[in-house]
């Protein structure tokens, strides 16, 4: 096979990987009987989604009472970790829509994992605003349009709440359905690999007798771009839809218009964060170091540092904003950001996400994987913080001091939270597992282009 | 589509060979039924003369429902059924049903687009679409030939084959 190596840039895939080898070595995890290390951490995951299920189980059977919340502060533990989870899920859908659409393939080796990673994170994030409607058995009844016993009383399409149940549910039956149709062809050449009677139903099942003709490769190619073209709008839609949760209301500290291209840079700098997390163990797990190479991470940590900066500068224009608007409220929120009693939540945000990030400007940082995994995970607390001081700060100082006061998370709020972790981790887990982590149809197609050539 | 039965199978390991090869045999008369790659060959479909698909304007007009479904629910639902007062905003508040006509629209549109997808593809879980050689999913690219719609013998076709460059040419016999 001829193969034409490019001078400017690095190769995508190293070792002198041939067209069959990309199959065998991400065919070959999900073939191997699941080894000791990985029923640990599936058995590790699977436990603590257990012990969160108490916090669960005490917050459906008990109420909303069992959190936190207090009078004043009616908002705070629950949808910070809905905001941070919808933001991770963000990362997913930019690697393989966005970078699709700007042609970059560096995309093809990790958009699996961060679309599943997608999935998972928003399944995780609506937990939260299902939990919190009390009784969510009859929350389809308020959340959609359906007919009912109230006298056809219908939802309020005023509402930016119910615009978040449409984004979301929009969000994630979208991205589940381009993760399924970029998993068929994957899916198929397990298939024609399996041995075992399991493997061959489940996979014939999931394969959806898919061969690779000419014509249905042609129509699966135009599927992906359009999809990719629906999803891009609709991930930035998603994220500035939950931003008009806080922006369209009128909370001195939420009321800004600044929010949605704020959120949508701040979801993709805990995406990539996130996915970083993963993707840095997978990769070193299953030894796809030629799949997966220092270039990869390199690219994604400069998205990192220039969503980081573009928060940093957002947080920045908030603060002018409400020193130039000239509204006492607003002054007073935002100084009592800094100094008030929150002030350690606002300088972990700081520190973690304006500050930490800025060390990838030096290339030795940024081709680093120790410090990129160590500061990918400060990045996700950072934007955890985010969500907490946004939401919590803004509210618990009210209009009337005599209302004023502070929230505590209560440990069936820390339980819920643990129970999201379970859950992703566990789903996470399975999906290692038994899907090919890597899309391999995608990373066939530049094997002949953007593959080092093996030294002979 | 109807299939036949005695089948010529050309097997190339190379997806710029199968591309040039496709142009040739075509040009030396012989009918290819169609070709099977790992990953998408780009140009593929053009060698083979097929027409481009019309998914795009399914995708359009699945779009185009979502959108008119959605601004008829919340007009509907919000002016017409049961209008009320909400902040003193007007009953056909039009900006603020901007974004569900959205959403509704991406959600029709990708949901029409691949069920279409895989309607005029046959996908279905167990679907039984054939294959040729079971290395189709993992590194060869395979053009099948279907001997029964050829004017060529196939001692001609498989020469023909040979010397577009496959690496192996086998026959294949379906019993259905």
């Amino acid at each position: 096979m001829d193969v034409y190596t490019s001078h400017v840039r690095p190769p995508l895939v190293t070792g002198g990987k041939t067209v069959h080898d990309v199959t065998d070595d991400v065919c070959k995890h999900v073939e191997a009987t699941p080894n000791i290390k990985w029923l640990m951490a599936l058995g590790v995951s699977a436990v603590t989604l257990l012990i969160g299920a108490f916090g669960v189980y005490r917050t459906v059977f008990y109420g909303i009472g069992e959190w936190g919340l207090n009078k004043t502060v009616g908002w705070a533990w629950d949808i910070t970790n809905f905001v941070w989870w919808v933001g991770i899920g963000h990362a997913g859908t930019l690697i393989s829509a966005v970078l699709l659409l700007f042609r970059q393939k560096w995309r093809m080796s990790i958009n699996r994992a961060a679309e599943a990673m997608t999935i998972f994170a928003v399944i995780c994030a609506l937990m939260f605003p299902m939990l919190h409607m009390g009784r969510p058995w009859l929350g389809m009844y308020w959340a959609l349009p359906f007919p009912n016993t109230f006298g056809e009383l219908w939802v309020n399409f005023n509402s930016p709440l119910l615009w978040d149940v449409f984004a979301i549910s929009t969000y994630f039956s979208v991205s589940l359905v381009f993760w399924f149709v970029g998993l068929i062809p994957d899916f198929a050449t397990i298939r024609d690999r399996a041995t075992g009677p399991i493997a061959k139903a489940a996979y014939g099942a999931l394969s959806m007798g898919w061969v690779g003709g000419a014509k249905d490769w042609m129509r699966y190619e135009y599927v992906s771009l359009i999809l990719a073209g629906l999803a891009t709008p609709l991930v930035l839609s998603v994220h500035t839809i939950v931003s008009f949760d806080f922006a369209t209301s009128v909370i001195p500290g939420w009321h800004t218009t600044i929010f949605p291209p704020y959120f949508v840079a701040g979801a993709i700098f805990s995406g990539f964060a996130m996915v970083l997390t993963l993707m840095l163990v997978t990769r070193h797990v299953y030894n796809l170091k030629d799949y997966i190479t220092i270039n990869h991470i390199e690219s994604m940590n400069k998205v990192i540092v220039t969503t980081g900066s573009i928060v940093g500068i957002a947080y920045i224009t908030e603060f002018f904003i409400a020193w130039y608007s000239g509204v006492e409220y607003e002054h007073y929120v935002f100084l009592n950001r800094m100094k008030g009693p929150y002030w350690w939540a606002y300088w972990s945000m700081m520190t973690c996400n304006v500050i930490s990030p800025q060390l990838f400007w030096f290339k030795k940082v940024r081709t680093n994987i120790y410090i990129t995994f160590a500061l990918s995970i400060v990045v996700n607390i950072g934007m955890w913080f985010e969500r907490f001081v946004i939401i919590v700060t803004s509210l618990h100082r009210d209009f009337l001091p005599s209302s004023w006061a502070m929230f505590y998370p209560s440990k069936i709020d820390v339980l819920v939270y643990v129970f999201t972790f379970g859950l992703f981790f566990t789903l996470f887990f399975l999906f290692a597992k038994y899907f090919p982590v890597v899309n391999m149809a995608e990373v066939k197609s530049i094997i002949r282009d953007s593959s080092e050539r093996k030294e002979s | 589509m109807e299939h036949g039965k005695n089948y010529l199978v050309g097997v190339y390991d190379d997806d710029h060979v199968l591309l040039k090869a496709v142009t040739t045999v075509r040009e030396k008369g012989v009918k290819i039924e169609e070709c099977y790659t790992p990953f998408p060959v780009h140009g593929l479909e053009h060698a083979l003369g097929y027409n481009r698909t019309r998914l795009p304007i399914v995708a359009f007009l699945f779009g185009m429902t979502g959108m008119c479904l959605a601004m008829f629910m919340q007009v509907f639902m919000m002016v017409i059924d049961w209008p009320q007062i909400i902040g003193g905003k007007p009953f056909f508040a039009y900006p603020d049903f901007v974004p569900i006509t959205f959403e509704l629209s991406v959600l029709l549109s990708a949901f029409g687009l691949v069920g279409t997808f895989f309607v005029r593809s046959d996908l279905k879980p167990y679907g039984g679409a054939r294959v040729f050689d079971k290395r189709q999913t993992d590194d060869m690219h395979i053009m099948a030939i279907d001997l029964a719609s050829q004017k060529l013998s196939q001692e001609e076709v498989s020469s023909i084959l040979k010397e577009s460059g496959a690496a192996e040419v086998n026959s294949k016999t379906f019993e259905d």
